[in-house]
């Protein structure tokens, strides 16, 4: 490598495959390391001790109590699924409190559960509990009762009814249709090719 | 005149929208709508997607897309359709009026000045930052807003009273390009949320969801029941319904969103704007009507149903499913205003309610998908039908057999399964068929025989592509039956496991939580290493992101973000929740999602299916079906 007089720097053919090769290794190495780094092996093996603290816990969110038994309770859970959050989030106490854990109304709610439970307190009652406590509201879908029935039923009777209305009107209309200049039932079944291609002339006529 | 006055509203709206994203660009924060949306630091990407992010800003949008929409209608119709053209000018414009009103009149400037000018803006809503919500949202809009172009021709055609099927021409494309892009919408939502909210799931029957399903369900029932107008004359009365009531829900739709009559997870949205739309909802529904009332002498059908055993009146059982699925979900979601006004009780409407009402009626409509293709136009026999529904039966029933015997008891799973597999049979014997013919009588190779049978027809074959995505979309619905998760607390080094409904052990060990900071955020991220029956699968990271402005001040609360390792069968969806005292100790919840993918690649399959139908061309059109073709084929009860 040299300098030339006019201060541009000469590099030879060898000296310019040299650097390449050298450079290509360095990247390769590079590469080969922070291939290594993403398969990040464990901090702290199980039962070594206490884990680490963080840099700044502030930016994990609300500190969290350690998971229980209880809360991973099917039965807990299953009343859970049926009590709304009260927090305005829309959703049922063990969907917010396992999604929105910035939210401080699901986990009391949740232990409130969980106390009833202790007592000996069976899903309904517990259920009926919280809607003592808070109106039927709490509900995620509103009791079969009163009025609510309505919110249940009137959908469905109403497609049936409008199912059983068209399915007569349908007849009526169909009794009433002019008869046909030719007669509807087939005079000759044709082979499938003729059919297929039928369909498709007539396809083509409806685009 | 009417022409120009749409052309240089166009231009207008789409200067404001550059003036927005010029200054949204350039930082201008002394706009209120720049500060409160965007942040020095925040992704261009996302910088972009601020413009309809917020309130003011989309109602700018939906305006400026709307007049182009507008203006695109009045350039692209045929001619012979110009008598209808001064009466679309003049309903776009109304339309695009109104919201330009909300944004002068209604406090919904995007324009509006700070008395001061922030040192940095507020930065956008973590959840709006995701590349699904830079897509979702326009897609939706696109949707709603389109609704207008056939909307303005249907009261077009009821003013100038050419109440033929010839306007039902003009508008086939926009009530398909309209149907597509709600479509499009929903599953890019459907997305988001699954990806972004973290709560395992897809579909909530959130008010706002079930404010966009609503005009995409009377839209399927108007491109159902449009095929008996323009084959047989028959249904004026009803399509004109759908295309008015379509429109309404796209408004009603925007009420919902924009009002918080009703709670719901998109209260980012809500301000009191939404009273102007109720007002032009009950306004727009009484002067619709009113039209269309005194039209109905005219709306008289032209030829009558010869059978109740024909496709006519398989789609109109089909359309009265669309609108009775549509009439249910909007009971469910107004239910609680009614029993609070009727009662003075307040009620909570959740998932449980909908799934009840509407599980089965969807089963009843995915019949139906299977069943209409399978019945002949006028009139079926008894040896056609047998014919017709051998072998989709028979799948199906098999399907139900196989499912039972690998014991699968979770009755509407299986039914919705079942279901799909009749819904297959006919698809594929419909193209068996047509390439089976083709392939008689011209002698194409199989292959080539299937391509041209769907170039050729491509609104019934791109039509039986989009009921396989349907049956695909059902399918993956089903799988959530099967969803199981679990919570754990894990220092580093210590594992949980969770049972796979396919049998087989996932087993996640904690590795460790690092912290560190990214453009506008802090991060703290947290590193699983997966395994399933004891073979390493690779790591899974979840975080929680604390967003900041450019000052490095905390914006919003901090955000989960969901780690998702997926296959075909399941997704296995980890959230971390947080940490125990401040130490590498964190608490996860473990979800397994069967079939999670296939919901995807279902509304994939509905878009391809949706373009095809509408992809321009074709086979050359001998002659333009009018309504009523009085052609009488002797022998031809074959399904056409």
């Amino acid at each position: 490598m040299t300098r030339r007089h006019d201060a541009t720097l000469h590099v030879s053919r060898r000296e310019f495959l040299t650097l390449g090769v050298m450079g290509l290794g360095a990247t390769s190495w590079n590469v080969a390391t922070w291939r290594r780094a993403t398969l990040q092996g464990p901090d702290s093996l199980p039962g070594t001790g206490p884990s680490g603290r963080l840099w700044d816990p502030a930016r994990a969110g609300r500190p969290l109590e350690p998971v229980t038994a209880a809360d991973n309770d099917a039965v807990i859970q299953a009343i859970e699924k049926q009590l709304h959050c009260t927090c305005g989030c829309n959703l049922d106490v063990y969907t917010c409190r396992t999604t929105d854990f910035t939210c401080a109304v699901s986990p009391a709610m949740h232990q409130h559960v969980v106390e009833l439970a202790e007592q000996g307190m069976t899903g309904q009652l517990i259920i009926d509990q919280f809607v003592r406590e808070h109106g039927v509201a709490i509900l995620m879908a509103p009791p079969k009762r009163g009025f609510n029935l309505a919110g249940y039923f009137v959908p469905s009777l109403l497609i049936v009814a409008a199912g059983v209305a068209l399915a007569l009107v349908l007849r009526r209309w169909t009794r009433t249709a002019a008869p046909d200049a030719v007669p509807a039932r087939p005079v000759a079944a044709g082979t499938p090719e003729e059919l297929e291609r039928l369909r498709g002339e007539l396809d083509r006529l409806s685009v | 005149m009417g022409r120009h006055a749409v052309f240089a509203l166009c231009g207008a709206l789409l200067v404001a929208v550059v003036s927005l994203e010029w200054a949204l660009f350039q930082h201008d924060f002394n706009v209120e709508y720049v500060a409160a949306y965007t942040s020095r630091n925040l992704p261009i990407f996302y910088t972009w997607s601020a413009l309809y992010a917020g309130q003011k800003g989309s109602l700018l949008f939906w305006a400026t897309v709307l007049s182009v929409f507008g203006s695109l209608a009045l350039v692209l119709t045929p001619r012979h359709h110009r008598e209808l053209l001064p009466y679309v000018a003049g309903v776009v414009s109304l339309v695009a009026a109104f919201f330009i009103s909300v944004m002068l009149f209604g406090g919904a400037n995007p324009f509006q000045r700070l008395p001061y000018t922030p040192l940095d803006g507020s930065g956008l809503n973590p959840q709006l930052q995701n590349p699904g919500m830079v897509f979702h949202p326009p897609m939706l809009y696109l949707g709603y807003i389109s609704i207008t172009i056939p909307f303005a021709f249907a009261i077009a055609a009821l003013l100038s009273k050419r109440l033929d099927t010839d306007w039902l021409v003009a508008i086939r494309k926009w009530t398909l390009l309209s149907w597509l892009f709600l479509s499009i919408g929903i599953c890019l939502g459907m997305w988001w949320a699954y990806v972004e909210l973290g709560w395992g799931g897809y579909w909530a029957w959130d008010p706002v969801e079930n404010a966009s399903l609503l005009p995409w369900l009377t839209m399927t029932a108007f491109l159902h029941s449009v095929m008996i107008q323009e084959k047989r004359g028959m249904l004026k009365k009803w399509n004109l319904a759908l295309i008015i009531g379509s429109w309404l829900l796209s408004i009603f739709g925007t009420f919902i969103t924009r009002s918080g009559v009703i709670s719901s997870v998109h209260s980012f949205t809500q301000s009191n704007v939404g009273y102007f739309f109720l007002f032009f909802l009950v306004a727009a529904a009484a002067a619709s009507f009113s039209l269309y009332v005194t039209r109905l002498p005219l709306l008289m059908a032209e030829t009558r149903l010869e059978s109740i055993v024909s496709r006519e009146a398989s789609f109109l059982f089909n359309n009265l499913l669309f609108v009775g699925i549509a009439f249910s979900v909007l009971w469910g979601t107004l239910f609680p205003i009614l029993s609070e006004l009727v009662v003075g009780t307040k009620i909570t409407v959740g998932p449980p309610f909908f799934n009840q009402l509407n599980i089965p009626l969807g089963l009843a409509l995915l019949a139906l998908t299977g069943i209409g293709p399978l019945i002949a136009w006028r009139r079926a026999s008894i040896p056609n039908l047998q014919r017709q529904f051998a072998v989709p039966t028979t799948v199906g029933v098999f399907t139900a057999l196989i499912l039972l015997v690998a014991g699968m008891r979770d009755f509407y799973a299986l039914m919705a399964i079942a279901l799909g597999g009749f819904v297959v049979g006919t698809v594929v014997q419909e193209f068996a068929r047509g390439a089976r013919a083709r392939h008689r009588q011209y002698g194409e190779g199989y292959a080539l025989a299937l391509g041209r049978l769907l170039a050729r027809n491509r609104r019934r074959y791109g039509g039986y592509i989009v009921h396989t995505g349907m049956v695909i979309l059902f399918v993956a619905f089903a799988g959530m039956a099967f969803k199981t998760e679990t919570e754990a607390s894990l220092r580093p080094g210590e594992s949980a496991s969770i049972k796979s409904p396919y049998g087989w052990t996932y087993r996640l060990t904690h590795l460790g939580i690092s912290q560190y900071d990214a453009l506008n955020r802090q991060v703290t991220a947290a590193t699983l290493e997966v395994s399933r029956d004891g073979k390493r699968l690779g790591v899974l990271t979840t975080e929680k992101r604390q967003h900041v402005d450019g000052l490095g001040r905390p914006t919003f609360q901090p955000s989960s973000e969901v780690g998702i390792r997926s296959d075909l069968r399941e997704d296995l969806y980890v959230v971390l929740g947080g940490v125990v005292n401040g130490t590498e100790q964190a608490v996860f919840r473990f979800t397994i999602n069967p079939l999670v993918w296939w919901v995807w690649y279902g509304g994939m399959i509905v878009a391809l299916g949706g373009l095809i139908v509408m992809w321009p061309g074709g086979a050359p059109a001998a002659k333009r079906a009018q309504a009523g073709y009085a052609v009488r084929l002797v022998g031809t009860e074959e399904n056409t």
